[in-house]
Formats: structure tokens, C-alpha cells, sequence
């Protein structure tokens, strides 16, 4: 089993991620004159959210051939439970001191919390629902896709018009999700004040323990029996249906698996970033996802958290030096790599490694 | 004589073109069948309908005289014991030649028990098994893309078998295949035969005859003539529309 899961590829990221995670909190909290600088964490902990993102996607797209464009509605309704729970803990802290309806309630003149607000003042509740809602969305958004056999470019247009139509619902006031502002002036979560640097520390643990447990969960879907069966579906489903096998039931399964995937994603996302709104539904965004794990290396999975990694550190960089450029440059990486790296960077790596290794090994 | 698959008045439109027109056909079980008839003549419908795939506008299709096979989807048939193989070599090219046969192998076809599935010893025995039927056990660990054309018709047909199937559907297994090959493949399919019930849809008239079997003639979706293929073939119909062109 261990073998199976940890591969050299796996091996070595896992390896850099403990390293990573255990030395951004001891360099944070620990040492004199903070070599790692508070923000620095935050932003290291929102990479690993989008690592993991990345991999959920890589899962479904890579290995079952479903180019979803629409995964960061997932993502965001994760964001969205959590970020309920983080508004019920506020409390009588908020502007309004209201004990139980947050304040954009308050101002919206609300009577009573909204039946979907109830539980969510228990952090368990609310952790199932993080995994729950965007898993039920998924259900049913790919039990009618996939038994309709929606495939190929319509499935990826549908995917994006329920981002879009999510957007636009979640910018209603009326959905009692707080509209426009979204959900935020969150204060703390499980009584550690999210103000914090050592909670912000134990944040950027968790998105780490995350991504490693969904990189090692992928693993163990696609190296199964049924992982292949995927890869049949992704190469020739029709041949995978002639040899008794129910494809819609194989898609439906991985799409719930990494529907929750970008939940837990989105869930600590929020908390690391103060704020949830319905941005985060945007198109754009989601095409975003799709750059990183091609970038990396689509159906390698550890090459989708790398990709993701390696976009967001640029878009924080550039857009810190020439704003205007940013999705220029964006676009210009996606043209770059499909044309270049088929593969992607992942790949392009490993080749030039082996190649080095071949040129050494030959005799002089 | 027992049968394996019976078909009775079944027609099939698309808009308004008859692609089958009030077809009967009897397969007894453990014959090998060869069907042939010029382009468009219904054959590939034929096998649609079969499988599941398309469903007829009327007529009945029955499997072991009890199953309605009109009522069925493609991964049912296949469940049920009907092994389909394409006219174009449909491989799963990244995956090893190995996989391919091991995921078509008999077994329990659930999500679940997919993913929790451990190879059993008698499994990986059933898979050499059939990679030296096919002759593929030397390329176990190639992937299916790297294989030739003629090795790719053959791993499907591994993967039917694999399927442990009662009765095989066969598209035009000699297509693009050697001289050598070709007669390769109908030795196989006759050794097939006995123990399951083959349906060979076949244009290569050679390949037919070293089949040696029973021979449909299809013409404009029905059947227009049945027998040997001596005698078909000595038919002034059968002639005209197919083999006198």
C-alpha cells in the first residue's frame, strides 16, 4: 500500500511540504525578528488551498477526462459554509451586537436567522457542510450530466454557466448570504482569535495536512482498479460501457470525491483570508484552476499542486510589481506550456532529469 | 439446439432512412456466424441493437429466450454475457496491455468493489492465460498505444474473452490486418466458437470462407438470403447486390 501511494514524484513533494510546514510556523513564532514575515504566512497557507483546488480538478480532468470549468463553485461553497460558522461565532461582537443574526441581517432587517443558517453555530455541523454541500451540488449536477452522457466541450459549458448562475444568485441580498459584501469581519474560530499569528500559523498546518491527505486519497483512487477503469472512460468510454461497466456511476463518484476536495479548499481558504464573496464564483476563476493543473502537469496530480503553486506565486509577484500585465501574462504561460510542455512543468523536469542522467551515464 | 439470440421483426429508423427493416435472425448457442451485405446495408445497427445501444422501433430481441434485450444499456449486455468488438481496434491506449485485459476481466463491475478491488493470484493466472491466446504476453508491459494495428485487434479480443462472454459480436476483425494475420484470426474465432456463440460482420470474402460457417446476408436491413456460402454466394440476389459489383 505504501509503495503504491508514495512514489518517487510523491516522495519528494510530501518531503518539501512537511519541511515547508514545519519550518513557516518555527520561522514565524519561534525565532527572533520573524524571518517569515505574518503575511507571508497567510499567503503560503492560501497557495496550499489552491494546491489542494488544483488537485481535485487534476482529479476528475486529468484521470477521467471531465474538464469541469466550473470547480470553483465548489471551492467557493465550501468557502460559504465555513464562512457561516465563522459569522455565527462573531456573536455579539458585531457592529449591531446582535447574539444571533450577523450583521448584514441586522442592516437587511431580518426577523429571524434563515432556516439554512441553523447549525451552522456548531463547527462540526458546519465541517460536514463544507463537505456535504459542494459533494449534494455535485450529485446532482453530475447525475444529470453524466446519465444524460453530456461529455467533452458541452459538459465544460454547462460546468461554467453553473459557476455563473451560482455568481449570480450569491449576489442577491435576498439569498440571506450577505450579497455583494459576501461573509466577512470574521473574529474567531474554535476560540483561537483569527487576528492571530499563531492561529493563522495553525491555519496554514491545516491547508498543509489537507493537501497532503488529498493528494494521498487521489493517489489511492487512481492507482485502484478503478482509477483505471477512469483512464478507460477518459481514453474510450464507449469501449469501458461495452465491457460492462456503468460509466455514469465511475464519473458521478469522482466528481462528488473532488467536489468536496475543493470544499475542504475553500474552507480553510476563507478563514486565512478574512473573507468570503461571490467573486469566488467567477468564470474566470475557475478557469484559473484549469491553467495551474495544465501548467503543472495534468494527471499527475502532484503536478496540479505544483502548477497552482507556481501561478499563484507569480500573480502575487506581478501584480505586485505591474498590475496591468497580470493576465497577460497568464495567458501567455497557458499558450506557452500547452505549446511547449505538453506535459507540463512537472514533466518537462522529470525529462530533463532523465536525459541528464542518460548523458552521464554513457561513456565518455 | 438451443438459443442463444433471437431476433423477430425488428426495424429501426433514422429520420425516416429504414437502417433495419423488419430483421429475423436465430443464433444458436456455440455457433459461429458470419453476417455480411454491402455499406449501409444495417449490420452495424444490427450490433447497436444487440448491445443496447440503439433501441428498436419494433420487432423483439431476446437473449437465452427470456432476457428482453430491448430493455437493456450497453454495460447490462455486457453483463449479461455479450462481448462487442469494434470495427476500429478500440484499445485503452494509455493504459499496459496487461490493464487492459485486467480491467476487462470477469468481475464485479460495482464503483465500490472497483476501487477496493485486490488482484487474486487466479486473476493474474486468467490474464497470462489469455495474453498467450492473443499472443500479447511478451508486450504485457507495453502500453496498448505502442502495439500495431493487427495487435490491437487482437487485445481487444483478448478483452472480450476476458469478458468470459456467452456470445461475441465481431466488427470486422480482418480489417487492416496481413494475409498471415487474417487466416490467424479465423482460427482463433473457430476455436471460440463451440464453447460461445460468435457473430462475425465481415467484408473479406477470403476471411469468411476460411471461417467456414453459416452466412446472413444483409441487404437494406433485412436479411436476404441464409446459408453456406457456397450457396449464398451461387444466389443471382445475393450476386446483384453485393458480390457481382
Amino acid at each position: 500500500m505504501f509503495n503504491r501511494l508514495i512514489d518517487r514524484r510523491m516522495g519528494i513533494f510530501l518531503a518539501g511540504l512537511f519541511i515547508i510546514t514545519v519550518a513557516v510556523p518555527i520561522g514565524n513564532l519561534l525565532i527572533a525578528g520573524q524571518p517569515v514575515p505574518s503575511y507571508a504566512v497567510a499567503l503560503l497557507g492560501k497557495y496550499l488551498c489552491y494546491a489542494l483546488l488544483a488537485v481535485s480538478l487534476d482529479l476528475v480532468w486529468g484521470f477521467a477526462g471531465i474538464l469541469s470549468l466550473g470547480h470553483g463553485a465548489f471551492f467557493a461553497l465550501g468557502g460559504y459554509a465555513m464562512g457561516m460558522h465563522l459569522m455565527r461565532e462573531i456573536g455579539t461582537r458585531g457592529v449591531y451586537a446582535d447574539p444571533l443574526l450577523p450583521d448584514f441581517m441586522v442592516f437587511l432587517n431580518y426577523d429571524e436567522l434563515p432556516w439554512f443558517w441553523l447549525g451552522f453555530d456548531n463547527f462540526l455541523f458546519a465541517s460536514l457542510m463544507v463537505m456535504l454541500i459542494p459533494g449534494l451540488l455535485a450529485f446532482v449536477f453530475g447525475w444529470l450530466a453524466f446519465r444524460s452522457r453530456v461529455t467533452g466541450v458541452y459538459l465544460s459549458i454547462i460546468t461554467q454557466a453553473m459557476t455563473y448562475a451560482l455568481m449570480l444568485a450569491f449576489f442577491r441580498n435576498e439569498m440571506g448570504l450577505g450579497g455583494n459584501n459576501g461573509l466577512t469581519d470574521f473574529k474567531d474560530l474554535l476560540g483561537f482569535n483569527l487576528q492571530t499569528d499563531s492561529t493563522r500559523a495553525g491555519l496554514f498546518v491545516a491547508a498543509a495536512i489537507a493537501l497532503a491527505a488529498g493528494l494521498l486519497i487521489s493517489k489511492f483512487i487512481t492507482t485502484s482498479k478503478l482509477g483505471k477503469v477512469l483512464v478507460g472512460v477518459r481514453d474510450a468510454e464507449s469501449r469501458t460501457r461495452f465491457i460492462g461497466y456503468r460509466v455514469e456511476g465511475y464519473k458521478l463518484f469522482v466528481f462528488i470525491v473532488s467536489a468536496m476536495m475543493a470544499g475542504v479548499a475553500g474552507a480553510i481558504y476563507t478563514p486565512l483570508v478574512g473573507i468570503i464573496n461571490p467573486g469566488e464564483f467567477s468564470p474566470a476563476n475557475s478557469i484559473e484552476i484549469v491553467i495551474w493543473v495544465a501548467l503543472g502537469g495534468r494527471g499527475t496530480l502532484v503536478g496540479a499542486a505544483i502548477g497552482a503553486i507556481i501561478v499563484a506565486l507569480a500573480k502575487t509577484l506581478l501584480t505586485g510589481w505591474i498590475p496591468e500585465i497580470w493576465l497577460f501574462a497568464l495567458g501567455g504561460m497557458f499558450v506557452l506550456v500547452t505549446l511547449y510542455l505538453p506535459n507540463g512543468v512537472l514533466g518537462a523536469v522529470e525529462n530533463t532529469i532523465k536525459k541528464l542522467k542518460r548523458k552521464t551515464e554513457a561513456p565518455a | 439446439m438451443t438459443t442463444q439470440l433471437y431476433l423477430s421483426g425488428v426495424s429501426r429508423s433514422f429520420d425516416g432512412f429504414k437502417a433495419i427493416n423488419n430483421l429475423s435472425m436465430v443464433v444458436a448457442k456455440g455457433e459461429l456466424h458470419a453476417v455480411i451485405g454491402p455499406n449501409g446495408a444495417g449490420k452495424t445497427t444490427m450490433m447497436d441493437i444487440i448491445t443496447g445501444k440503439t433501441r428498436p422501433d419494433e420487432g423483439d430481441v431476446y437473449w437465452n429466450d427470456v432476457v428482453d434485450l430491448t430493455k437493456v444499456d450497453e454495460a447490462g449486455s455486457a453483463r449479461l454475457g455479450i462481448g462487442r468488438k469494434f470495427q476500429k481496434p478500440t484499445v485503452f491506449e494509455t493504459l499496459t496491455v496487461e490493464d487492459n485485459i485486467g480491467i476487462a476481466l470477469k468481475a464485479e463491475r460495482g464503483v465500490f468493489a472497483t476501487l477496493f478491488d485486490h488482484q487474486t493470484s487466479k486473476q493474474a493466472a486468467k490474464i497470462t492465460e489469455l495474453l498467450e491466446l492473443v499472443r500479447l504476453n511478451d508486450d504485457r508491459a507495453r502500453m496498448a498505444a505502442e502495439l500495431s494495428h493487427g495487435q490491437k485487434q487482437w487485445l481487444e479480443i483478448g478483452m472480450l474473452l476476458a469478458q468470459d462472454p456467452q456470445l461475441l459480436l465481431v466488427d470486422e476483425p480482418a480489417a487492416g490486418m496481413t494475409d498471415a494475420e487474417t487466416m490467424r484470426t479465423a482460427e482463433l474465432l473457430k476455436d471460440i466458437a463451440g464453447e460461445r456463440s460468435v457473430v462475425v460482420v465481415e467484408h473479406d470474402m477470403e476471411f469468411v470462407r476460411a471461417l467456414g460457417c453459416k452466412v446472413t446476408v444483409l441487404h437494406q436491413g433485412s436479411v436476404l438470403a441464409e446459408g453456406t456460402l457456397d450457396h449464398v454466394s451461387s444466389m443471382p440476389e445475393v450476386i446483384e447486390v453485393y458480390l457481382g459489383r
